[in-house]
């Protein structure tokens, strides 16, 4: 046989194999879903997907596949698999043609299954996580005398399908503990304990769970969990990584969860507070969800880098907080599994690329409000507007906020103060001095900073404050642009001494003001400041403070010497600043293109804003812009956001989601556990519960799954060793805040105080340089609750990050638990942790101090609420005996007359809490 | 010669009965569980397996037999100047003072040089050294004598010209923080050679650098991957020393306690991360005394401390390389070193590429040539692989931020000098080369995707292969980016 012949006769035995294979059909019509795509996604995609199309080949959408190929015939023809290009491909004799090239050969039954999908028309379908659940789920019937809720139904016919039976319901203590720790983030008080407990009644379980639901501490422990993916941090990221205030919009979180306001309206707000008509101060607030981006004040960035990074990170945010759906993929090619592609990403950026903000240093846009000193304020604008003369009573503003209130009044009086920092655009080397970044500070010659639209139509002089070391400098006035006309100028000389080096502020006899006559002008421009040397510069010419306008005329003047005091005390009082969102007038908003290959500076087609088209679209009679975003978000057809939502919930009560995979729902995440179980809960998250975040985990922790002892068997173990099938309850070690607040609790250091700024407890590698800026807290303060912790994003807290806790510099959907010997360390040997074991020893002192094991069971029974079996106890008391016996042996003076007053006896004590302290059913919730 | 012979050896049979002795211990309930930190080997038997978790085991194994076993970075945080240091450009000198040509400009990104800057000839004597005739400058004095050790990469190149940014793409493969950092994917990919030490360990100096503890975070990977900074200052691992009047017969009696009740505990729940617990519990016991152990260098004889230049108690970059050597020595596989004193802006007095470059060479040219010829006179520089460098290089155009009375220079991503030494990398080298004026490489360009492919491949992983799913995506150290850069490879 020559070779061309005995090519034709292979080529007859792969006809022969091919009839074969399409004569042998199964009766069942083949799924897509179930059948077909997991062996596309393993065996073809990765190269005939969203990023390569090898050969002109794609199965990432049916029509690219049905498209002619390079090789001339269109990869699938539907109903007819022998003469589908891929077909052909899969079944060649040629190992050098056959698909998957150079890979083993698909199976028979693969190959069968291929076939008869492509005979039957090669129909496609959406990944199961794209198709909206099915509204009328019904919970499948099983008979167990313990079930509680359906959701029991779901899991108990699960666990028989697997041959196995649900565990019997957890003793009471620890039903209480896990609720607490659950539902609250702390444990019960030892008065709370004894309550629930000596409480026979029918409901007493569910009269606990209502009580926790209602406690102001639900709130901080659900907030918690949503600061993570906030990516909520106390600084800005990056080099300088520093100072951000932006607590507000923390304490708008935990208010949230405690006013169980409705998951819609509570994903609204947070995209897109600030579009609602008429946005009240806690609506502009949530909108900081999108200003938790890092910013770079490093010297010498382009901000216009960074606002893109910043733009380009909330269109990824946003996806896996909502949608559980990976987009940083989709940034720089089409997605590779799924079915969403590139310019799909561009155009969802086009909701967040019209945005004030700019990575600038002032962080713009701001809320300003006032805390504790708004009384203050209120007072003197009340005083002011009293003693305003007839005809100036319309110069009082009508505006809703009381810094806007402040700001016009002053403003419209002709007291017009404005602080340096505030600019709208300034030169790359331009610095504000930190901590508080509210002086300005040239690094380099000629830098310069911008205020838009200033009026100086009644404007004669400007004033600077200033202060330096050295000659100082020049500030010009120039008018539109760098280069724009010239209308004052002034020379700032030397004001005081100072150790600049050491970067810190001059005292106030360290400023002088220095002012400037300048050309009369009308109307509104933009007014440059061009900051140059004298003769030296030191990486400094001069700090600037603030900046006064002195109009020619203005309506202050006509009033006495209190008045205008008043006004100069009004001015003084100062606001804080959160940074919020809100969007560019329409004549300033920006053009969206695609990033070729995801690079900012290689830019593509322009594109408008849209959702991804197998998402669905913004429904009829929304806007097109963040607002209309966001309600599509939370629209019933949206299929993912309930789906997410509750699985995010289920997980921080189980411990592992219904899909492990928290931030991917897509054809590349696990399947679900209990496919059913999710979306019959995402349907009632919606109807049933209107999405009340509160009623949804009512619903949960009711049921008799979540109530199971979390005790396994060693059969157990073997047939569902990670609990995935819930065969009994969770078992998890608790999440770094919940240790350490729980170890603050047991001990009575908690110091429950809610809201406010964040606290720096004591960390070892504390420093107090300027830079590192982390000078611990030595009052109470220090044992807040964890999440008031201040999150420095370069150097977060090391018992946190021990703890698998992060810096939150990207939005993190599940810490990987993790196990090492840096949390034996940590809880050991902490201060704040042997402090607190001091303080339980001193209370197992009190309660008995002559019998020492009541001590210990006492203490015991403080942190885990029920009593130490005999084993447990002899183990503690061995440990107590040994210690007393050592400290007596290095300390033989130490003797008291009485056990009360034993010294050694509290040290002994303290070792033994300690221990307890560490030990694995304390970290952990069973 | 001889003294250093002998101390070797004998701190190499020290070293061998505290792990002989150390592995015994272990096969008790100590050995249980213990593969499921990365950090402590594979090698503790079968027991293992009980609470071996797909998660935190990593694949331990290497893709193929790596030359090196350990790798050694020393990061010279700042970006130094390579104008002044290796790529020696009389051309550079002899257009010193004139003004930069536009070609060069145009497109190009600089952090603080504005308008046409003028060109800055190397501030520094340069000589050829060696067999090789490489060529250093008079600010390296010692390390000119080691260049028949290591090998030039002469064009390296980044894209970021901000430090922090460019710190984490050269530690982690990207500018933007998140991702794991090298060592540990290296830690992930190969676990650890040693059961009372972390694997990944890091020793600063100077200050930390820009990038913060994300420089050697684990990213996405789990914690247990992290590097541990330890300090040769204060505790050497945070949290390692006992609270109050804890003592260690104490601290063991109540580890034990914990450890029986959570035995107890493991009796009735069944939980297998309980015997991880437990296990973890000794080992940080064990850390309680060996960390402090390698970290203590007052053990050392006189003659290294002088060869050095080390002084025991104080936290410097002598210090850091000893103990680099000492940490390798004890099986820790990868040793990260940062030294922040390297931007020589020329921003004012004390800034520039003349005398805060030669202060800050004086820091580290004695103590980075010791630890060459230390590690090479104990054995140990054949499987330890030695990286330097910084985050970018220098211009060739001085920057004048403050006039033109300082000399300094603007960062610069186009062209740099790192070097390698030992694990498999060619003695006497020179791969690549630089324009006349140092400006762009012209051959040989090594990108940062690159040289990492290069360092794993020495350590026998393949950096395509070395990948971990996350965000439904397999991700890698090299991004989509990375060739090994076989021209180095011995």
């Amino acid at each position: 046989m020559n070779s061309r012949s005995w090519f034709i006769g292979l080529g007859i035995v792969s006809l022969i194999v091919v009839t074969f294979f399409s004569l042998q059909k199964t009766s069942e019509p083949i799924s897509y879903n179930e059948h077909i795509r997991p062996i596309i996604n393993s065996k073809c995609i990765a190269c005939h997907g969203g990023v390569k199309k090898s050969a002109g080949v794609s199965f990432l959408f049916r029509a690219e596949a049905l498209d002619t190929a390079e090789s001339g015939i269109p990869a699938i023809v539907p109903g007819d698999a022998e003469n589908s290009g891929m077909f052909q491909r899969i079944v060649h004799h040629d190992s050098e043609y056959r698909m998957p090239l150079e890979k083993e050969p698909l199976s028979k039954e693969e190959i069968k299954l291929i076939g008869q999908w492509i005979d039957e028309g090669a129909k496609w379908e959406d990944h199961w996580a794209y198709i909206p659940p099915e509204k009328d789920i019904r919970p499948p019937k099983v008979e167990n005398s313990s079930i509680r809720n359906n959701i029991d139904r779901f899991v108990y016919t699960k666990l028989l399908a697997n041959d196995l039976t649900p565990a019997s319901e957890a003793e009471k203590e620890v039903l209480l503990r896990r609720l607490y720790l659950d539902l609250i983030g702390l444990p019960p008080t030892p008065e709370e304990a004894e309550g629930f407990l000596n409480d026979s009644r029918e409901d007493a379980y569910e009269k606990l769970v209502d009580h926790l639901l209602a406690s102001p501490h639900f709130g901080e422990r659900w907030a918690a969990m949503w600061l993570d993916l906030a990516r909520y941090a106390d600084t800005k990221g990056y080099e300088k990584d520093l100072n951000r205030s932006i607590w507000k919009y923390r304490d708008w979180v935990i208010n949230a969860f405690n006013q169980d306001v409705p998951f819609d309206q509570f994903t609204v707000e947070q995209l897109a507070g600030d579009l609602l008509s008429d946005p009240t101060q806690d609506q502009l607030i949530a909108t900081a969800f999108h200003r938790n981006t890092m910013a770079n004040d490093e010297g010498g960035t382009d901000n216009e880098e960074f606002r893109v990074a910043a733009v380009v990170e909330r269109v990824g945010t946003t996806f896996e907080v909502w949608q559980s759906t990976t987009m940083a993929c989709v940034q720089c090619h089409s997605h590779p599994y799924d079915p969403i592609r590139h310019e799909e990403f561009y155009r969802f950026m086009a909701f967040f690329n019209n945005t004030e903000d700019r990575d600038i240093y002032n962080e713009q846009p701001n809320l300003f409000t006032y805390e504790e000193n708004a009384e203050e304020v209120r007072t003197i604008l009340t005083w002011v507007e009293e003693h305003l003369q007839s005809e100036d009573a319309y110069l009082s503003s009508k505006n809703r906020f009381l810094h806007q209130q402040k700001e016009e009044l002053l403003y419209k009086l002709g007291y017009r103060k404005v602080e340096a920092e505030q600019y709208q655009a300034s030169s790359k080397l331009i610095e504000l001095l930190a901590p508080e970044q509210d002086v300005v500070w040239q690094v380099q010659d000629s830098s310069w900073i911008m205020f838009e639209d200033v009026d100086l139509s009644e404007v004669e002089k400007i004033s600077f404050r200033c202060a330096t070391t050295i000659s100082g400098g020049f500030i010009e006035v120039r008018l539109d642009s760098l280069n724009g006309k010239k209308i004052g100028q002034t020379e700032v000389t030397t004001t005081g001494q100072w150790n600049r080096w050491a970067m810190t502020k001059p005292e106030a006899t360290g400023w002088k003001e220095f002012t400037t006559a300048i050309t009369p002008v009308s109307s509104k421009h933009d007014v440059y400041y061009l900051f140059r040397k004298n003769r030296d510069l030191q990486q400094h010419l001069f700090h600037l403070d603030w900046i006064y306008y002195h109009e020619k005329n203005p309506p202050k003047q006509k009033y006495g010497k209190k008045f205008n005091q008043q006004l100069a005390r009004l001015a003084s009082v100062q606001p804080m600043a959160t940074p919020i969102m809100q969007d560019l007038p329409p004549e300033k908003s920006r053009n969206t293109h695609v990033f070729e290959r995801g690079n900012w500076v290689t830019l593509g087609q322009q594109v408008n804003a849209d959702v991804p088209e197998a998402l669905g679209n913004i429904p009829d009679g929304l806007p097109n812009n963040r607002l209309g975003m966001a309600r599509w978000l939370v629209h019933e057809n949206n299929p993912l956001t309930a789906r997410v939502a509750v699985n995010r919930f289920w997980k921080e009560l189980f411990g592992t989601g219904i899909i492990e995979t928290m931030e991917e729902f897509g054809s590349q995440g696990n399947p679900p556990s209990h496919a059913e179980l999710l979306d019959w809960l995402a349907v009632q998250f919606q109807d049933e519960h209107q999405w009340s975040i509160k009623s949804l985990i009512k619903q949960i922790v009711m049921s008799a799954t979540y109530r199971q002892s979390s005790q396994a068997t060693p059969e157990k173990v073997e047939k569902d060793p990670r609990n995935r099938l819930l065969s009994r309850g969770p078992r998890v070690r608790l999440s770094a805040e919940q240790v350490r607040d729980q170890v603050l609790a047991v001990s009575g250091l908690l110091n429950r105080n809610m809201y406010g700024p964040s606290v720096k407890p004591p960390r070892p590698d504390a420093t107090s340089s300027i830079w590192s800026n982390w000078i611990a807290d030595t009052t109470s303060e220090q044992y807040r609750r964890s999440l008031y912790i201040f999150t420095k994003r370069i150097s977060p807290h090391p018992m946190l990050t021990t703890f698998d806790g992060t810096g939150r510099n990207v939005c993190v959907s599940r810490r990987i638990r993790t196990n090492t010997p840096l949390q034996a360390l940590t809880l050991l040997n902490d201060s704040t942790f042997y402090l607190a074991a001091y303080e339980l020893a001193q209370a197992m002192n009190r309660v008995s101090p002559a019998d020492v094991q009541q001590s210990l069971a006492e203490g015991y029974r403080q942190i885990m609420l029920r009593s130490p079996d005999n084993e447990k106890l002899e183990v503690l008391l061995a440990l107590y005996q040994n210690a007393y016996s050592h400290y007596q042996k290095s300390n033989p003076i130490q003797q008291a007359a009485s056990t009360e007053n034993d010294p050694i006896r509290l040290k002994a004590l303290t070792l033994v809490a300690n221990a307890m302290l560490n030990l694995d059913e304390f970290v952990t919730k069973n | 010669m001889k003294t250093i012979i002998t101390e070797a050896q004998h701190r190499i049979a020290k070293y061998n009965t505290r792990r002989h002795f150390l592995q015994k211990c272990m096969s008790g309930l100590g050995a249980v569980a213990l593969n499921s930190l990365a950090g402590c080997g594979g090698s503790s038997g079968s027991k293992a397996n009980i609470a071996k978790t797909d998660i935190s085991s990593g694949i331990l194994k290497p893709h193929f037999p790596g030359k090196a076993k350990n790798i050694i970075f020393l990061h010279m945080a700042g970006a130094p100047s390579q104008l002044e240091l290796f790529d020696y450009k009389p051309v550079l000198n002899q257009l010193d003072g004139k003004d930069c040509p536009q070609s060069l400009l145009e497109g190009k990104k600089f952090a603080f040089i504005k308008g046409v800057p003028q060109m800055l000839g190397t501030q520094a004597k340069f000589k050829q050294h060696g067999q090789s005739g490489a060529y250093v400058s008079d600010y390296l004095p010692h390390f000119s004598q080691m260049v028949d050790e290591v090998t030039f990469l002469k064009a390296v190149h980044t894209d970021e010209f901000n430090h922090a940014p460019a710190q984490l793409f050269m530690h982690t493969g990207s500018p933007r923080l998140g991702r794991p950092s090298m060592g540990s994917w290296i830690t992930y990919g190969l676990g650890s050679d040693n059961q009372n030490l972390p694997s990944f360990v890091v020793l600063v100096s100077g200050s930390e650098p820009s990038a913060g503890k994300s420089a050697w975070g684990s990213g996405f990977l789990p914690t247990v991957y992290q590097g541990v900074q330890c300090r040769s200052k204060g505790d050497p691992v945070l949290y390692l020393s006992n609270p109050g009047e804890v003592d260690p017969y104490l601290r063991k009696q109540s580890i034990d306690a914990i450890n029986a009740i959570n035995e107890q505990e493991y009796q009735e729940a069944h939980d297998p991360e309980i015997l991880t617990r437990i296990s973890q519990y000794e080992l940080a016991y064990r850390m309680q005394t060996s960390v402090p152990e390698v970290m203590n260098i007052n053990d050392e004889p006189e003659w290294v401390h002088q060869m050095y230049g080390t002084e025991p108690g104080k936290a410097s970059f002598a210090n850091n390389c000893l103990l680099a050597r000492r940490l390798v020595e004890n099986g820790v596989r990868f040793v990260q070193l940062f030294d922040r004193r390297w931007d020589t802006h020329g921003a004012g007095p004390n800034n520039g590429v003349d005398g805060a470059l030669k202060n800050a060479c004086k820091s580290v040219d004695q103590p980075m040539s010791a630890l060459l010829l230390d590690l090479e006179q104990r054995g140990l520089l054949d499987e330890t692989l030695v990286v330097w460098g910084g985050e970018f290089g220098r211009t060739p155009m001085m920057e004048a931020r403050s006039g033109a009375d300082f000399k300094g220079r603007d960062h610069h991503g186009d062209a740099f000098t790192m070097w390698m030494a030992g694990g498999g990398i060619k003695k006497g080298f020179t791969h690549g080369e630089t324009d006349e004026i140092g400006f762009s490489g012209i051959s040989g360009r090594v990108y940062i995707h690159d040289l990492q492919a290069t360092i794993l491949h020495q350590l026998g992983l393949d950096h395509e292969r070395l990948t971990y799913q996350f965000q439904g995506r397999d991700f890698r150290l090299t991004d989509v980016h990375g060739k090994v850069v076989k021209e180095v490879i011995a």
